[in-house]
């Protein structure tokens, strides 16, 4: 085997083995930076050997012994400086050693929940979050991250170095929450993975409509996490709101590159296969038998749209009583929005007009573009064009992406001519 | 990126017996593998083609024709497919690699193919442009 077919599968098991291994070895050394330092140790011996002894059977299984002898190694040339590690190697020496050879078992699953849990900690910025989940938990290069965010690479570069400076000076252990702690870690980890989606599938800025690789790597994270932490409704919540949502990804723009509403788009272009996975994962919560969270019933009014077979099928009504009840557990100005849509496809937009009157005054929807964009097509539905026309160019002008700044345009000129 | 792990048909699956309990749980194993990874989005097994049922075309622009199972040509048959998404084709073939032999006896086959995708949802911009202009092809078509 040559090292460049070597070099090429071990691009691929990277990506399957590079998380595992590094949470295995967090629990060893209780530092990401130094797990991931070793992780990236064990591919260059496997890069060096390889071409000579060929893939081993279980590529992932000689990785993490690799670099847990690495660990162990490293625990052993610090020992004279600190007990503390003189102690842990003694542990590692009693407790690990026979395991080594073993194949991964049932404890992965934790390590793995215990680093989303790490690179999630509140301790760090949002952006740190999600540039270092993307790279420990994705695998991803400092590079694919950076382009994915639009962003020099030195800039994530330095992010992902502070955030594991962070995170040790801290002192953070690598540990599951206790149950007090569960609820609030547990949506920031949801944060970090919707942020991620979001960012991916309204690019907030720059020419393209859909940055696939973060929704594909939110959604990936999503469908793990459901997986290690099963029994929490929000999980599951968030993993359907993104299923439904990425089976719209074909039908979201025209053939010319525009931007196309939900009731615009052609319904045969959604992606069946998604929307019944994320119906599934609705299911899963539901059966759980606990309260409705913002994710779950954000999940269950996209499945409304994604059970409609026609735009005019669509259950307002149902979806307008979700608004409602999303807006009694989690209010904010950008749920009172929807509520409006919902209320006016469902009650006329009247009643909606009403609904919008305190968000003019807003300070967070200052400069959000939907706001007038949304008000705009009201006014528009009742007559009252020039109105309707002021407001489509006030959200033209506040829009960050080129696209959708186009579309607004077009409907201010559409009022215009009418 | 998608692909697809097609299964082949062997003797076995198409004669309808069942695998052993070993087969049977290495590849319940590797589908929970699949799963706790993020990449598994459909797994399903086929009935024999004793119970399939063909649609050809001999004659181009004729009828069909419709002929009933079994075929005979195991390797070219089917018996399964798995749907992963996955960032590479690296990525794919390593998890392709790491399926249970599906049959054991030699017979045991696997095909890997990519699904095609929408052109929004490609980084490569070669692929993209492809895609788009395949997309420009069809939507052109003349309906008959």
């Amino acid at each position: 085997m040559n090292e460049s077919d070597v070099h090429r599968s071990l691009d691929g098991i990277w990506r399957i083995e590079s998380a595992k291994i590094i949470a295995c070895l967090t629990r060893i050394v209780r530092d990401v930076g130094l797990a991931e330092d070793l992780a990236q140790e064990a591919f260059i011996a496997a890069l060096e050997r390889w071409p000579d002894t060929g893939i081993p059977d279980k590529p992932g299984a000689w990785l993490t012994t690799t670099a847990k002898r690495r660990a162990l190694d490293y625990l052993r040339r610090n020992k004279l400086q600190d007990r503390k590690y003189e102690e842990l190697g003694r542990e590692l020496t009693r407790q690990q050693e026979p395991d080594w050879d073993e194949a991964i078992d049932d404890s992965v699953g934790d390590d793995m929940l215990r680093l989303i849990f790490t690179t999630c900690h509140p301790v760090l910025s949002t952006e740190a979050r999600v540039a270092l989940t993307l790279r420990l938990l994705g695998g991803l290069t400092t590079g694919e991250i950076a382009s994915a965010f639009l962003v020099p690479e030195p800039t994530i570069a330095q992010r992902i170095v502070r955030a594991k400076r962070t995170l040790a000076a801290a002192r953070i252990p690598f540990e599951l929450p206790s149950k007090s702690e569960l609820e609030g870690r547990l949506s920031s980890v949801l944060e970090v993975i919707y942020l991620m989606f979001n960012e991916g599938y309204a690019a907030s800025s720059g020419a393209s409509w859909i940055r696939p690789m973060l929704c594909q790597e939110a959604l990936r994270l999503g469908r793990i996490l459901a997986e290690i932490a099963p029994g929490e409704p929000e999980v599951y919540g968030l993993v359907a709101l993104m299923e439904i949502q990425s089976s719209r990804f074909k039908a979201r723009v025209s053939k010319s590159g525009e931007p196309l509403l939900l009731m615009d788009q052609n319904r045969a272009l959604w992606d069946h296969l998604l929307i019944r996975r994320g119906l599934a994962a609705i299911e899963r919560a539901e059966r759980l038998g606990k309260a409705f969270g913002p994710y779950l019933i954000q999940a269950s009014i996209a499945a409304c749209h994604g059970l409609a077979h026609t735009a005019t099928e669509t259950d307002w009504v149902r979806i307008s009583a979700l608004y409602d009840a999303l807006s009694q557990i989690a209010p904010s100005p950008v749920v009172e929005l929807n509520r409006a849509v919902a209320l006016s496809m469902a009650f006329g937009p009247e009643v909606a007009l009403e609904v919008l009157q305190p968000l003019l005054l807003e300070p967070t929807l200052k400069n959000y573009h939907l706001l007038p964009s949304v008000r705009g097509d009201f006014l528009m539905k009742l007559g009252r064009k020039e109105e309707a026309c002021e407001e489509f160019k006030r959200a033209a002008a506040l829009a960050g992406n080129e696209k959708e700044r186009e579309l607004l345009l077009k409907r201010a000129a559409d009022c215009a001519a009418d | 990126m998608r692909f697809m792990m097609i299964v082949k048909a062997t003797t076995d699956s198409e004669a309808g017996t069942m695998p052993n309990p070993e087969l049977f749980e290495a590849m319940a194993r590797y589908n929970e593998e699949l799963a706790r990874a993020g990449v598994l989005v459909a797994a399903e097994g086929l009935h024999p083609s004793s119970s399939s049922i063909r649609i050809s075309y001999p004659e181009p622009g004729g009828k069909p024709k419709v002929i009933d199972g079994p075929f005979t040509e195991a390797k070219e048959l089917i018996a399964g497919f798995t749907l992963i998404e996955v960032k590479s084709r690296e990525e794919a073939v390593q998890w392709a690699m790491r399926m249970p032999d599906p049959h054991g006896f030699g017979e045991g086959e696997i095909e890997l193919r990519q699904v095609f995708e929408a052109p929004e949802l490609t980084e490569d911009a070669e692929e993209r442009t492809k895609l788009e202009e395949m997309r420009e092809q069809v939507t052109r078509k003349p309906r008959s």
